[in-house]
C-alpha cells in the first residue's frame, strides 16, 4: 500500500543522508587528519558504513513484533485504515533492511580490511614517513593517547584475532552469513525448523555488535590535542614536534577513542522484541476451545473456537499454532467468522504439508481434540465497509475469505438495524477459477440469499460467481466442478467487463456514494480505480465510486 | 514439514562461501596487500566453488526450484558422475579448498564459511543424501482428449439438473460477461 512505500522511501532517505553525512565527516574534519594520513579514505567509508548498520540493527527488530505493532495501531486511532497484508509488509520491510545490513557488511569489512592493512604497514614503516612517525607515537606509554592500535610486528590476521573488534566482527559476520543462507525463501519454505532455529543467531549478532566498539580502535586526535596542534599546519614538518622550536608550536599530538555507540541505538529495540517474544508466549497459553469442526468438500477444515477475552473485528486474521503438527510454526488465517457471532472462525484449505497434516489430525477424530494456540487478531479492520450506501465488493480467489466476515457482519447488522450499517445495497463479485475449494463460501452465499429472501429482503444482496478459469482458448473438462448448485443469481464464465458493471450499478444508484473493496491482486486494483475515476460523476450530487486503496 | 535436506541448506551456504571468497579476493589483488597470490588463489577457488554450486540438485521428496538458467550447468556437472554425486567428496573438496584461503584475512571469512558449508555437507552425506540433477521434462502441449478431438465443443457439458441451468440461454462459454448485470428497482 502506499503507506508502505512511503516508509520505505524515508528510510531510504535516512540511510542515504546518515552515510553521507558520516562519510563527509571522517573525510573532511581536522580529528581525523591523522588517522586519514594512515587509512585515506577508508576510514570514511568504515565509519560511514557502520552508522548505517547501528541504523539499521535498530530497526530491524521492530517489523517483527507483530503484537506490538497491532496494539499501536489499534491505539493510533488517527490512522484507522485497513492494512492489507499487513504482515506481508513487516516482513518485506524486515528482508530490505536486513539486505542494507549485509550491503553494510561488506563495505564495512572491505574498508577494515584496508585499514588493518594499512595500519600494520605504517607500524612497520620505518622510514621516518609521516605514517610511521604517527604509529610510534605514545606506543610504549600507560596513557591511551596512540593513533596506531598496532604496537608491534604482527600479521593482520594476529590482530583482527587478538582484538575485541576483530573477532567480534569475524564471529558475528559469519553468524550474519548463516542467518542470511538459511532464510533463502526454498530453505524457510522447505525447511521451516533450519531457518527457525538458526535465525536465532541473532542473538549472537547483536550480542557481538554491542561489544564491537568497546575497544575503541579508531581514533582521533582529542580536542585539547587540537588546541595546541593543529594538523594542518603541523603535518608538514612532523620530526620536529614537542621541540621547543619557537617557529613550529607543534606538540606532539594525542588521540583518543571514538566512544561505542552501538549499544545506544539497539537496547531499546532489543527490550521491545523480548517484551513481544514474553506476550506471544502469553497469548499463546492462553486456552483455545474448539468448539466445532466442519470438514467442507475439497478439504477444507472449518474450525470454529473460542477463547477468553478475545474479540475481533471484520477483516482480521490470526496466527495458530498446533503443537501436535509442529512446535515451532505459526501460520496466519483469515478471520471467517463475523464480529457479532459467538466464536471466531477460520476456513484451512490443504496447500501445505503443516495444512495437510492439521487437517488429517482433525478428521482423525481422536478423544482429545489437538491442541490449538493462537496468537491475534492483528489487521487493523476497515469499518468504512459500513459507511457506505452501496457497495461493491470484489474478492477474487483465495481473496473471498474476508468477505466471508464482511458478509455475515453485514447481515448481522442490518438485521438488528445497527445504527453503524449505512449501506443499504451491496453488489458482491466473486471471481475464481473454480468453486471447488470455496464449496464453504458458496454455501455461505447460499444460505444468506435463503435468510434475505425469508426476511423479504431479497434485493439487499446481488452477487455475481465469475468463473475466470474458463475463456476462449482453455477448456477445463476434468474439472470436477459444479459451479452453480444453489446459487440461484447468474453465474458467468469468463472475467467480468467491469465497465458494464460500473454503468448498471451507476445508472441504478444515481445520487449514491458507492464504496469499493477488494481482495485481489494488484492488477485487478488498477482495474478498479480506473473504473472509479470514470464513473464517478463530476456532479457532487450525483453518483460516486471511491476506491478503497487500503483493502483487506 | 518434510525430512530435512541438509544438502539444500549446504548448497545455499556453499554458494554465498564462494562469492565471499571472490569478493575478499579481488579486495587484497586490487589492493595489493600482503600476501596477495592467497587472494588469486581464493579467486579462482571461488569462482570453481560458484560454478559447482550454482545447480541445486533434486530434492527427494516436493518440486525443487531451479536457479535461473542452470540447466547449462547442470549438464556440465552431471558428467562428473559419482564425483559430484556425492556429498563425502563435496565435503572434502571445500574443506581442501578453503584450507588456503585462511592464510589470508581478506579470505579468512571465505574460509569459514567454506567450512561450515562443507561440515553441512559432511552431515548431508552421512544421511545418505545425494546430487541428482534436475532434469528438463518435454512440455506437454495440454491435448484434451488425447488428441482425438479436432473441434472442441463450446459449452462446458451438462450437469446434474439445476434450476438455474434454465436461466442460462445458450450463450457460448468462454465470452467475457455476456449477461448484462441485472439492475433491481430500490
Amino acid at each position: 500500500g502506499a503507506l508502505t512505500s512511503e516508509n520505505e522511501a524515508a528510510w531510504l532517505g535516512l540511510n542515504v543522508f546518515l552515510f553521507v553525512y558520516y562519510f563527509l565527516l571522517f573525510d573532511r574534519d581536522k580529528k581525523f587528519y591523522y588517522t586519514r594520513v594512515l587509512l585515506g579514505s577508508a576510514l570514511a567509508w568504515a565509519r560511514a558504513s557502520a552508522k548505517c548498520l547501528n541504523f539499521n540493527s535498530m530497526l530491524i527488530l521492530l517489523p517483527v513484533c507483530r503484537n506490538l505493532l497491532s496494539f499501536l495501531r489499534g491505539t493510533c486511532s488517527c490512522c484507522r485504515r485497513t492494512m492489507r497484508k499487513q504482515l506481508d509488509h513487516n516482513l518485506t520491510f524486515h528482508k530490505l533492511v536486513a539486505y542494507a545490513i549485509a550491503l553494510f557488511t561488506a563495505v564495512h569489512i572491505i574498508a577494515h580490511l584496508c585499514n588493518f592493512e594499512w595500519y600494520n604497514d605504517s607500524q612497520q614503516a620505518a622510514d621516518g614517513s609521516l605514517s610511521s612517525i604517527l604509529s610510534d607515537l605514545h606506543q610504549d606509554e600507560e596513557s591511551n593517547k596512540w593513533l596506531n592500535p598496532i604496537h608491534s610486528n604482527s600479521t593482520v590476521t594476529y590482530v583482527t584475532f587478538t582484538t575485541i573488534p576483530g573477532l567480534t566482527g569475524v564471529i558475528i559476520t559469519v553468524a550474519l552469513i548463516l542467518m542470511v543462507t538459511s532464510s533463502m525463501e526454498f530453505i524457510r519454505r522447505s525447511y521451516f525448523e533450519v531457518f527457525w532455529y538458526t535465525h536465532h543467531l541473532f542473538i549472537i549478532y547483536f550480542a557481538g555488535l554491542v561489544i564491537h566498539g568497546i575497544a575503541g580502535l579508531v581514533r582521533g586526535q582529542t580536542a585539547e590535542s587540537l588546541n595546541k596542534h593543529n594538523p594542518e599546519h603541523c603535518a608538514q614538518d612532523p620530526t620536529h614536534w614537542g621541540g621547543n622550536n619557537k617557529h613550529s608550536h607543534c606538540e606532539e599530538p594525542e588521540f583518543g577513542s571514538i566512544p561505542a555507540e552501538s549499544w545506544q541505538w539497539v537496547l531499546a529495540p532489543i527490550l521491545l522484541y523480548v517484551f513481544e517474544r514474553v506476550l506471544r508466549f502469553w497469548r499463546s497459553q492462553q486456552r483455545v476451545v474448539v468448539t466445532k469442526v466442519v470438514v467442507h468438500p475439497s478439504k477444507v477444515l472449518e474450525l470454529q473456537m473460542h477463547k477468553k477475552g478475545f474479540s475481533m473485528e471484520v477483516g482480521q486474521y490470526i496466527f495458530i499454532n498446533s503443537p501436535s503438527v509442529s512446535r515451532l510454526e505459526w501460520h496466519p488465517f483469515t478471520l471467517t467468522s463475523a464480529p457479532e457471532e459467538d466464536f471466531f472462525s477460520v476456513h484451512i484449505r490443504a496447500v501445505g504439508d503443516w495444512t495437510e497434516n492439521l487437517i488429517d489430525t482433525f478428521q482423525q477424530q481422536k478423544p482429545k481434540t489437538p491442541r490449538i494456540e493462537v496468537d491475534g487478531p492483528f489487521g487493523t479492520a476497515s469499518e468504512d465497509v459500513f459507511q457506505y450506501e452501496v457497495a461493491m465488493l470484489v474478492g477474487a480467489g483465495i481473496g473471498v475469505t474476508p468477505f466471508a466476515s464482511v458478509l455475515k457482519s453485514i447481515w448481522y447488522k442490518f438485521q438488528h438495524a445497527d445504527q453503524r450499517l449505512k449501506t443499504k445495497k451491496i453488489y458482491f463479485y466473486w471471481l475464481c477459477r473454480d468453486t471447488g475449494a470455496f464449496a464453504w463460501f458458496n454455501d455461505l452465499l447460499a444460505s444468506l440469499e435463503q435468510e434475505m429472501e425469508e426476511s423479504g429482503k431479497a434485493s439487499f444482496l446481488n452477487y455475481r460467481l465469475f468463473l475466470t478459469g474458463w475463456d476462449n482458448t482453455a477448456f477445463n473438462f476434468d474439472k470436477d466442478t459444479d459451479v452453480v448448485t444453489g446459487l440461484k443469481q447468474k453465474t458467468s464464465f469468463g472475467r467480468p467487463r467491469w465497465s458494464n458493471e460500473f454503468s448498471a450499478v451507476a445508472t441504478a444508484h444515481p445520487r449514491s456514494v458507492v464504496g469499493v473493496f477488494l481482495c485481489g491482486p494488484q492488477a485487478l486494483a488498477k482495474s478498479l480505480q480506473k473504473c472509479c475515476h470514470q464513473y464517478s460523476s463530476l456532479d457532487p450530487r450525483k453518483v460516486k465510486f471511491y476506491f478503497n486503496k487500503e483493502n483487506f | 514439514m518434510g525430512r530435512i535436506e541438509w544438502a539444500m541448506w549446504a548448497n545455499e551456504q556453499a554458494l554465498a562461501s564462494g562469492l565471499i571468497l571472490v569478493t575478499g579476493g579481488i579486495v587484497a589483488v586490487a589492493a595489493q596487500f600482503k600476501g596477495w597470490p592467497f587472494a588469486a588463489y581464493s579467486i579462482a577457488a571461488g569462482v570453481f566453488v560458484c560454478l559447482l554450486e550454482y545447480p541445486r540438485g533434486k530434492r527427494k521428496k516436493g518440486s525443487t526450484m531451479e536457479r535461473c538458467g542452470q540447466k547449462y550447468f547442470t549438464a556440465v556437472v552431471k558428467v562428473f558422475g559419482p564425483v559430484t554425486r556425492n556429498y563425502y567428496v563435496r565435503a572434502i573438496l571445500h574443506a581442501a579448498l578453503a584450507v588456503p584461503a585462511g592464510f589470508l584475512l581478506s579470505t579468512i571469512l571465505g574460509m569459514a564459511c567454506l567450512g561450515i558449508a562443507s561440515a553441512i555437507y559432511l552431515l548431508a552425506a552421512i544421511r545418505g543424501e545425494e546430487w541428482n540433477p534436475i532434469e528438463q521434462k518435454p512440455q506437454e502441449r495440454p491435448q484434451v482428449g488425447g488428441g482425438t478431438i479436432k473441434q472442441p465443443p463450446t459449452m462446458p457439458p451438462p450437469r446434474p439438473p439445476v434450476e438455474t441451468r434454465k436461466k442460462q440461454p445458450a450463450e457460448v462459454a468462454g465470452q467475457e460477461n455476456p449477461v448484462p448485470v441485472a439492475v433491481e428497482a430500490e
